[in-house]
Formats: C-alpha cells, structure tokens, sequence
C-alpha cells in the first residue's frame, strides 16, 4: 500500500515538474464500490445557499463540490492538486501566465457543453462587486481585478478564451497559489443562462457539472442532491441519491444513527456524548479520526500595552497549560506549538515552540517590568467549550500573575472587537479559528497574521505587522515553478518562525475531525476526514448493501 | 363596540411600530458588522464599502429605518444577509409548521389542563388534587428543552413509538405538541381549577343538587360549560407563551417552523431574519390579545367593553 502511494505521489510530482498533469487516472474508481444506494445526512442549520461564488460556509463547502467542479481539484482524502474540468496545464517561466486545456464533452446539468467561455464567465462574475461574493479577494492576482472590484469593468483583462477548450489567465505577480485559487469553490464553473434566468436565488436553483445534480429543496426541511448520469468522470459518483435534512440538533441525530435510520451527523459527534461514543467499542468502530487545517490561538494586541512588549507576549506563551486545554475538550485536539497545523506543507517538525515553563514566564514577565503581573481582558465566543477554554486560560494565566477578566460574547461580536485596534487585548480563537481555505501555507499568513489583515474590520486580530515579513511572504508566493516548492515551503517554515520569536499568538491546538458513519457506509477512511470536503467526500464514498 | 374596537386596532398598530423601532434600533447598535460577514475575510476594504453601499447600510439610522418601514408596507421583509433569500419567503415557507403544532399544542394543553383542573377541582382538598396542583406546577416551570429531550428519549428512542423528530405525519407532531402543551397544560389546570370551583359555589349549583340531579350531570351539563368559557377565551392571550416556546421546542424536534429559523438566525447574526421573525410573531400576539379582549364579552356578558 505504502509503495503504491509513493509512486502515485512520484509521478505526480514528476508530471508537475514537466508543468503539464496526465490525465486523470481512470484507476481512481474503487474495484469494490457498486453503484447504486441512497444515504441520508443530518445537519442542525439550514443550508446558507449552494452558489459557488457565495457559499463559504463548512455546511455548503462539501455540498457545492459535489455540484460543481473548477479547474483544479484535489485527490479524493488528500491535499494534493490535480486537474479537474482542465485536462493540463502550462505555466510560464516567469510565473505569470497560465494556460488550462479543457476537458472536451464535459455537460451542465442543463445538457449544455461547458466550455472556455463559461470558465471566463464565473470568475467575472464572483469578481463583480454586484456578486457579493465574499471569495472575491481570493483573485487579486489576475490582471484586471481591481478594475472589476471597483466597477470600472465587467470582464478581468487578465483572462483570455483562447479557443473553446483554452483558456488563458495572465497574472500581475507570479503567484504560487494560483492553482489552489482555481480549485476553490469561488472558481467553480457556472453556466450563464442559468444565473441568469434565477438572478440572486441560482443559490436555491445550482446547475453546475459535478457529480450531483440538484433535485429538490424543501425550505427548512430537506435538500436532495441526485446521481448526475453524465458525469464527464465515468463510474463516478457511487451513490444515486444524498438526503440532506436540516434542523436535526446534534443530539437527536446521534440518536437516529444509533437506531440505524440516517447515516452520517453532519454536525459530528456532540461533546456531551463524546466520550460514551468512544466507549463504546462498536460505536468507536464507525468513528474516523483525521486532522483538520485549523489552528486554535490566543492572540495579543501588539499595539497595546502591555502586550506591545515582546516579552510579555513570550512569558503569555510559556504560561498556557495546552495539555490540560486539549483534555478539556475531551483529545479531540493535539496542542500546538506553532501557527500552521501539521497537515499544511511548510509545517516545521523541528520546530519546539516555547515549553509551558511557569517560572520562567514568570522571570520574563519581571525583566519586562511586570513583576507582579498585569490586569487584562480575554476575549472569548460563549458557545461550549469556549468559556470552559477561556476560563482555563484565565486560571494559567492568574498563575504567573496576569489577572485576566473573561468577557464571553456572541461570535460576531468577538470579531468586531478583534477588528477594532483598541478593541481587545487578548481573544481566544475558538469557534471563529482560522481554517485553511486551501492547504498552502500562505493562506495562514497574510489575512490573520500579514499587515493586510491588520486594519479595522480585518482578521489580523494581534494587529502584528513586519513590513520585512511581508516582503518575504510576496517573496516565497512568487516561486511558482513546482519543482521548487520545498524550497518554497522552507521559506514560510523560516517566516513563521520569526512570528514566533515576536510571539502575537499563543497557538493552543489543532482540532482533530471526528466523522461517524452507519455501519453501511463504505469507501476508504480519509474520505470521511477529507481535509477539503468537509464532513465528507460525497462524490466517492459507497453503501455496502446495494445489490 | 365599534369604538373600542377602533381605539384597540389602533394601539395594536402603535405597539408593533414600537417592536418594530426597539428590534430594529438594537440590531442596529449590534458590533456586528454585517457587510463584513457577508464580504468574507478575504475581502478588501474597497469591496466592502461597495457591499455597503448596495445595501443601503452607509446611510443613518432614520433613513434604514423609513427604507424598511416602507418596504414592510408592501410586505418586503428584505433580504437575509447569511441565507440570500427573501425573508418573507422563508417566513411563508415555515409559517404553516408553526401553526399546525400550535393547534397541536393548544389541544394538547386543553385536553390535559382541563381534565386536570376538573378533577381537581371537583376532588378539591383531597390528595388527589393537591397531586394534580403540584403536577401543574411541575408542568410550569419544567424547562421546555429538558421536557423536550425527556419525552424523545422515551417515545421514540426506548420504547420508538414516535419518529426521533422530523416532519411529515402526524406521528411527528405528538412529541412537540405534547411538550409545548404541559406548559400550557399547567396554567390551564389551575385556571380550570378556579373557575371551576368559583361556579361550584354558585346556587344554582345548590338548586341542582337540592333538585336531586345526579352528581355527573351536575358536573358536565350545569357546571362545565360556564367554567370553562373564560378559560377558553384564554387562548389568544396563549399565543404569547407559545411563540416563547416554538424557540426551543421546534429546534429540539427539528420541527421546520419560524421559532427554529429564528433560533438559526440568532445564531449567525443574520438581522432580517431576527427582524421579520420578531415582528411576525409580535403580530401574532398583539391579534391574539386583541381576539382574546373581542371574543370575551360573547361569553362572558359580565364583562363590558368600553
């Protein structure tokens, strides 16, 4: 098994380096999925909407994959890039052009080709400001996309239909995260007409040329998605029909799982029943573990006092008992040493982060001046476990003598203090924490970490800025050329070290996924923990019982 | 009467401006910006302004506050901010489940409360209706969420009577509507209780027992029906309960009525949703009162409207 996926990752490699892709394997098919079946999935909110350019939230995230495809995508279970709706690709030398060949024959749901010119279509229109997309930052790097953002066009300059299966994007800045850009839900190809005959509800009314197609939605009650039978990706997907009923609490929906009537709890395992879950071993049979591209932090006002003093802010670090947060939440994390979680490339192994070493924050603190500690605010979301984490905080904290008052408050209020640079002095991350949009390292930087992100109403919420880290960060993002991309991640590896000597963040942990599934369900285990489709791959997972 | 019902009109419209200005006023002083939930993190501050603008939310308070009076006028609700659908047509969507458990619940609570404060009433003193009172009691003041978790976890995932929530048949709506009805059930009990007795005391209920009626009779032919139109006429005043519980009850039942749309809308900040859902129900409160005051007098003809 373990020879077979390094040549896999081999020759991927290999055909990256030549800067063309092979197409697709068909071998992707499981030898032991039938076709066929029907599952049912739980979920607690209504689904937002299911238009591409507008869906952002982890509910619809999955969902919209299984409706649409962009240009790029990722292998089922994995982080790794390959072509989707482009067969190849070429990029230029010099990192600033790249040129997709498509997929010929490939059908909207509608029974129309999709073509180049479809392609060009949906990225003008999540750029339009009359889209409200919020994706459209995700695009800056095409020529033409501050015209666009500011009304002055309809069209980005930078992407060209070469011919009905080429299509051409010419960038203002080599950008290596380009082909993550064109594999996100904002990119996903929307057929013109359709938008168009629905208006602002194609939301409710998705026609795209995914694996599923869009067959009912009962407002409040349920969204059926059905087999696409001329899906261009033949034998896939293996499932007729996925049920999605809304407004289930958790709790109900661990109960109807137990009693075999639905088959995955969108919402997850509720923390109250956790641990009587992984008790139980039949139970713990169904429960697939995998990471997440999440990081949970503290995050210090820099330009506040006391915390505009490094050392205040590395004392902080080295006061947070992050083994005794993590078993709060029952291990369904590991602790964190540093901003990126394991799974993102550029991830630093070496890398030990400061200890959790009372006495020697405590000596920190007194060489900055604070011998006697200081009285602060956390900030915190009130929905468990989150006051619970604060409160733990709060305690380490009181330790070495910084008197921390918790103020627990609705999530979009904490972002509003965060965005405010005299708002908060301390926010815990928790229920609002950064989870990567695509797995590359720079996704964690600029807005939360970069001087983009630190203005009023951004996510820089330690409003830490290094004009020098920032010039590196356009530095690594320019190496395009995917033979040189472990250097490239060598170099954020470096920029997140320097954040972590100047210490704006305590990072606590990274969340691990837990899927449960029905005992019908089939398809390997990183399907269920699939880092980019969340909670699952609904495109290549199978039920056993089909005859 | 005309009159009044004139005057009573009139307030209603006043009292629900006033809703309308205190949620609206406080949602607008909310920190939460939701221009920024809905450009995204990813946004620039050009594209932000531009979202603001094209929602009309640069402009002052009086302004946003005239634009969506205006537009209620023609019942335009707006636009969720979160969902991107109309508010109106997700409140139209979900209204008919909200209405259906309600008459679920209010049989369940008169059937329930009724029978209880009848029986109390008439086995007053004993042991049997100092049980009841304190049933009552308990029915009141149990917190609906645990009632609600209680009965599921029984009916339906023990003994799997009823379906785990859900919607569709009517074995979906015994569960919710029995939960929202104890509530009710309770109040009902002890108001049945003294209406029932204050009639007991009544001669002619003395004249009937001296004429030698058989205790039943006197009961259900003579008594019941004058004790228990006041109660009856209670159930306008009812609805402001039941909209405080559909909150919690649909969301623990995944029951798709307004009260779980407003639960989610809570949830993610999406303030039209907060908004026309707070104004709906308030409607139905205020027409429920009014109903309630109207209808009085036709049963009860010592009360007089003025």
């Amino acid at each position: 098994m373990k020879k077979i996926l390094t040549s896999t990752v081999a020759v991927s490699a290999l055909a990256l380096m030549l800067g063309m892709t092979s197409v697709r394997a068909e071998d992707a098919v499981d030898p032991n999925a039938k076709q066929g079946g029907a599952i049912t999935i739980t979920y607690k909110d209504d689904v937002a909407t299911l238009d591409p350019a507008i869906g952002y939230d982890w509910q619809n995230w999955s969902m919209i994959k299984s409706l649409f495809d962009g240009l790029m995508d990722y292998e089922p279970g994995t982080t790794n890039l390959r072509p989707d709706l482009a067969e190849s690709y070429e990029i230029a030398p010099d990192g600033k052009t790249f040129t997709f060949k498509l997929r010929q024959g490939v059908k909207f749901h509608n029974g129309r080709e999709m073509t180049a010119d479809d392609v060009k279509y949906s990225l003008d229109r999540v750029t339009n400001p009359k889209t409200q997309s919020p994706g459209a930052g995700f695009f800056g790097s095409i020529k033409g996309h501050d015209d666009v953002a500011a009304g002055k066009a309809e069209s980005l300059a930078g992407v060209t239909v070469v011919d009905p299966y080429t299509i051409k994007f010419e960038l203002t800045r080599p950008d290596a995260t380009f082909l993550h850009v064109m594999a996100i839900n904002f990119s996903h190809v929307v057929p013109k007409e359709e938008v168009e005959k629905y208006g602002a509800d194609f939301g409710k009314h998705p026609v795209g040329t995914g694996a599923f197609k869009f067959a009912e939605w009962t407002l409040g009650q349920r969204v059926v998605f059905e087999r696409n039978p001329d899906y261009w990706h033949k034998g896939l997907p293996y499932l007729d029909r996925i049920s999605f009923e809304i407004g289930q609490e958790p709790i109900v929906a661990l109960l109807r799982l137990q009693k075999g009537e639905i088959d995955i709890p969108g919402d997850g395992i509720p923390p109250a029943k956790f641990q009587e879950v992984m008790s139980d071993p039949e139970q713990k049979a169904r429960v697939v573990e995998g990471g997440q591209l999440h990081t949970g932090y503290i995050t210090m006002n820099t330009t506040m006092a006391p915390f505009d003093n490094v050392k205040v802010r590395q004392a902080v670090n080295m006061a947070i008992n992050k083994d005794r947060i993590v078993q709060l939440i029952n291990n369904r994390a590991v602790p964190a040493n540093q901003p990126l979680p394991p799974s993102m490339p550029g991830y630093d192994k070496e890398f030990k982060g400061y200890p959790y070493d009372v006495a020697k924050a405590k000596a920190l603190l007194a060489e900055a001046g604070h011998p006697d500690g200081f009285e602060t605010q956390l900030f915190a979301m009130n929905t468990d476990p989150n006051p619970r984490i604060a409160q733990a905080i709060q305690q380490d904290l009181a330790a070495v003598g910084i008197k921390a008052g918790i103020q627990s408050l609705a999530q979009a209020n904490v972002i509003a203090a965060g965005g405010d640079k005299a708002g908060a002095p301390m926010i815990w991350s928790g229920g609002m924490a950064w989870i990567a949009d695509f797995p590359d390292p720079s996704n964690f930087y600029g807005p939360i970490l970069g001087c983009a992100g630190a203005v009023p109403g951004g996510w820089n919420w330690s409003w830490y800025c290094n004009k020098d880290l920032d010039a590196k960060a356009a530095e690594a993002d320019s190496i395009v050329d995917p033979a040189k991309s472990g250097e490239r991640a060598k170099m954020w590896s470096a920029i997140y070290r320097k954040i972590m000597e100047d210490a704006p963040w305590v990072p606590v942990f990274n969340e691990q996924r837990f899927t449960m599934k029905s005992p019908r369900m089939g398809g390997a285990d990183n399907l269920f923990v699939d880092p980019v489709h969340i909670p699952i791959n609904y495109d290549y997972v199978y039920v056993t019982d089909v005859q | 009467m005309i009159a009044y019902l004139g005057r009573r009109v009139i307030q209603s419209v006043l009292i629900l401006l006033g809703v309308s200005l205190i949620t609206f006023a406080l949602l607008y002083l909310l920190p939460a910006d939701p221009v920024r939930q809905i450009a995204g993190r990813s946004a620039t501050p050009a594209t932000v302004e531009n979202i603001r603008r094209q929602l009309g939310l640069d402009q002052p308070f009086v302004i946003q506050y005239w634009h969506y009076l205006t537009s209620l006028l023609s019942g335009d609700l707006g636009r969720s901010y979160i969902q991107r659908s109309e508010v109106t047509e997700l409140i139209v969507s979900r209204l008919p489940a909200s209405l259906l458990l309600m008459v679920g619940a209010i049989l369940c609570e008169l059937a329930i409360g009724l029978t209880m404060g009848l029986l109390a009433a008439v086995r007053r003193g004993t042991a049997t209706d100092q049980t009841l009172m304190v049933a009552s009691f308990v029915g009141v003041s149990a917190p609906q969420f645990v009632v609600g978790l209680l009965l599921l976890y029984v009916f339906a995932v023990r003994l799997g009577w009823f379906p785990i929530g859900g919607y569709g048949t009517w074995r979906h709506l015994v569960l919710p509507s029995l939960t929202m009805g104890i509530l009710g059930a309770g109040w009902y009990a002890r108001m049945m209780r003294s209406s029932m007795i204050d009639v007991l005391r009544q001669d002619y209920m003395r004249t009937a027992r001296a004429k030698g009626l058989a205790r039943g009779a006197i009961i259900f032919r003579h008594a019941l029906p004058n004790a228990i139109l006041p109660v009856i006429a209670m159930i306008g005043i009812d609805i402001g309960i039941f909209m405080g519980g559909i909150v919690v009850v649909e969301s623990v039942f995944g029951w798709p009525g307004i009260g779980q749309l407003a639960w989610q809308a809570i949830q993610r900040v999406d303030i039209p949703i907060i908004m026309g859902v707070t104004l709906v129900s308030a409607f139905a409160i205020v027409l429920g009162n009014l109903l309630a005051d109207t209808v009085a007098p036709f049963i009860d003809p010592r009360i007089k409207l003025r």
